[in-house]
């Protein structure tokens, strides 16, 4: 397959896990992928021909990026960066996924794996308790119209004022948990009315919340500056995003945009990357609900945080300001950020689609308190493997806009998962493992079996391989719950 | 067969087969919920008219399997069956369905697995094969 591949697209090495299919009449630019050997052997037909896709749409500059946990996605493929002209290129709904601005919370806490590993179950089913997750679940939180309007405008800033969380949790998150060009009149009712209930829940599929010790630390000063003390502390990942309201605001405006330009359809390569010219209307509307879709996301990990403080509370006496937000990070998400192209700064409509941005030290977007370190990237890998969390160099930003990986990637399908693997049987291996899991189904045990993942591992060698992030630290799972 | 499931790294693909395009896109309906749970354990106790209007065939499709996104997050519905769907052209330009979904309120009783998060036109089609129809899906798991 590889080889086949590599002839199709043309494909180059550039150097140690940096890849290039070159341009071609139908590209604006070339695409690069960040890959080791194993994973380019291993991407499928699909994600390739869609990072080519990506590489034709109006206003991409440099090139078309797939970060090493890339595989076939829909419109952009999963893993997929791009940089569009804020002026002559476009916004793209495709590029950014339907779950807007799902990403991933973690937290340090002042516990070790000997205060945890003894209570594991009691913290699993007290988190499982607190946090309303699986298909369909509620929250208690009612919010009016006119609440949920200012929880699209505020985002996580929404959550503190009233009383879940603290501004300290602001300052170590992505954009302070707020992105200022939200608008929630660009939010149709309908997509309000999916999400008015859902604030505080987990969702299903691959969300969870997970427990886990530092099982190895890489540098340690770094480290210390992101709150990770030794090895053996206990940290916290929260992962979702922004539930019905923000799949409901991607597919409108995929519509809208559809409805808008009939004639686009007939020239895309894929109807999933309709787009919407930069300037125009319709860019600005849809560009405002996003922002307003990713702040609901940022509210909404920020009250689970809360929750799982109180569940810590319940099962270690722990106070909750004892549990430290490390960072919060987007990763399907589309930001307006100044990079260098051709050697000037220029502003550009970034667009990341399971892709993770990891800004190195200096850079004026990330926390004062990480100013001189750079910032923490948070890559989970599955339920029995290691997570790790990186920080951003500035050769990512050169090569890579600033973006590494999300996770380790989906390598089989979950109807295969469910085919090879029994919910139950997962469940017995990982608490072999001292792997406590609980979930809403034992479908979704199966689904996100780790066996149906890449190797995380080998994504973060590409990772660190081709230098567009730094290994700060590993952790494992001592428990987890899943939607 | 109604629909089967096909091999995708990442999303939930399948492809619904019906004598008639209606009966394809009830089909589609069924193999989507079959995901979430299993349409044959969901009770007939709540009935959910369903009517669309879209440009062509594809969005016809993309936005009727919506509808049921929409029904699950707000009511928590869950789909038994599709009644009396219907599909005509309503001007030159504009395709109508309606049908009506009969199902239930999620609840205890049902085992629900799969959560869907949208629909997607990735790799979509609509072909008449021979005497029957089949389309087939990708959607956002």
């Amino acid at each position: 397959m590889a080889e086949e591949l590599i002839k199709k697209y043309n494909i180059k090495k550039v150097e140690n896990c940096i890849y290039s299919i070159p341009k071609t009449a139908d590209m604006k630019v070339g695409a690069l992928l960040f890959l080791s050997e194993s994973l380019l052997k291993n991407v499928e037909d699909g994600a390739m021909k869609q990072a080519r896709n990506v590489a034709t749409m109006p206003g991409i500059q440099k090139a078309a990026v797939a970060m090493p946990d890339m595989h076939e996605g829909y419109g952009f493929p999963i893993g997929g960066v791009a940089a569009m002209d804020i002026e002559k290129g476009c916004i793209s709904p495709g590029g950014i996924g339907y779950d807007i601005n799902c990403g991933v919370r973690m937290l340090a806490t002042p516990l070790t794996k000997d205060d945890v590993m003894p209570k594991a179950r009691q913290i699993v089913e007290a988190m499982f308790e607190h946090v309303p997750c699986g298909v369909g679940s509620k929250s208690d939180i009612r919010l009016s119209q006119e609440e949920l309007n200012k929880v699209l405008n505020k985002g996580a800033r929404w959550a503190v004022d009233n009383n879940y969380g603290f501004e300290d949790d602001l300052e170590h998150c992505e954009s302070n948990g707020s992105l200022p060009d939200a608008n929630a009149d660009y939010v149709s009712s309908r997509a309000k009315e999916r999400g008015k209930n859902q604030l505080d829940t987990l969702g299903a599929g691959n969300h969870f919340l997970e427990v886990q010790y530092v099982d190895k630390i890489f540098d340690k000063e770094v480290a210390k500056g992101f709150g990770i003390e030794k090895e053996g502390q206990i940290t916290v990942m929260i992962h979702c995003g922004s539930r019905g309201l923000g799949h409901q605001v991607c597919s409108d405006f995929i519509r809208e945009m559809e409805k808008t330009n009939p004639e686009l359809l007939q020239q895309l390569p894929d109807r999933q990357l309709v787009y919407a010219p930069l300037g125009s209307d319709l860019a600005k509307r849809y560009f405002g609900a996003m922002c307003a879709a990713a702040n609901y996301a940022w509210c909404n990990r920020h009250i689970i945080a809360h929750r799982v403080r109180t569940a810590f509370k319940q099962v270690f006496g722990t106070k909750p300001e004892e549990l430290k937000t490390i960072y919060d990070v987007a990763h399907n998400i589309a930001k307006i950020e100044e990079h260098v192209i051709d050697g000037k700064k220029k502003k550009v409509m970034m667009h990341r689609k399971g892709a993770t941005r990891a800004f190195p030290a200096e850079h004026p977007e990330i926390p004062k308190a990480y100013r001189k370190i750079g910032q923490p990237a948070i890559l989970p890998g599955t339920m029995g493997t290691a997570s790790y969390i990186l920080v951003g160099t500035q050769k990512g930003l050169e090569m890579a806009f600033g973006s590494t990986a999300h996770g380790a990637g989906r390598a089989m399908s979950r109807h295969g998962a469910l085919r090879q693997f029994r919910g139950e049987t997962i469940k017995k291996e990982l608490e072999a493992h001292n792997i406590i899991v609980k979930s809403a189904s034992w479908k979704g045990i199966a689904e996100e079996a780790p066996k149906a993942y890449k190797n995380v591992d080998e994504v973060i060698k590409a990772t660190e391989g081709s230098g567009i992030c730094k290994i700060v630290a590993r952790v494992r799972p001592i428990g987890v719950v899943k939607g | 067969m109604k629909y089967k499931y096909l091999e995708h790294t990442a999303d939930l693909k399948f492809q619904a087969f019906g004598k008639s395009m209606e009966e394809a896109f009830a089909n589609a309906a069924i193999a989507m919920f079959d995901f979430v749970t299993k349409t044959g354990q969901i009770e007939p106790k709540m009935e959910e008219k369903i009517e669309v209007q879209s440009e062509d065939n594809k969005s016809l499709l993309y936005d009727f399997l919506e509808q049921f996104l929409f029904l699950i997050d707000t009511k928590r519905f869950l789909l038994h069956e599709i009644k009396d769907i219907k599909i005509k052209r309503v001007n030159h330009e504009k395709l109508k369905l309606s049908a009506t979904a009969v199902g239930d309120a999620a609840d205890h009783k049902y085992q629900i697995g799969g959560d869907i998060k949208a629909v997607t036109y990735n790799d979509m089609f609509i072909r008449k094969e021979d005497d029957h129809y089949v389309v087939q899906v990708l959607m956002d798991i």
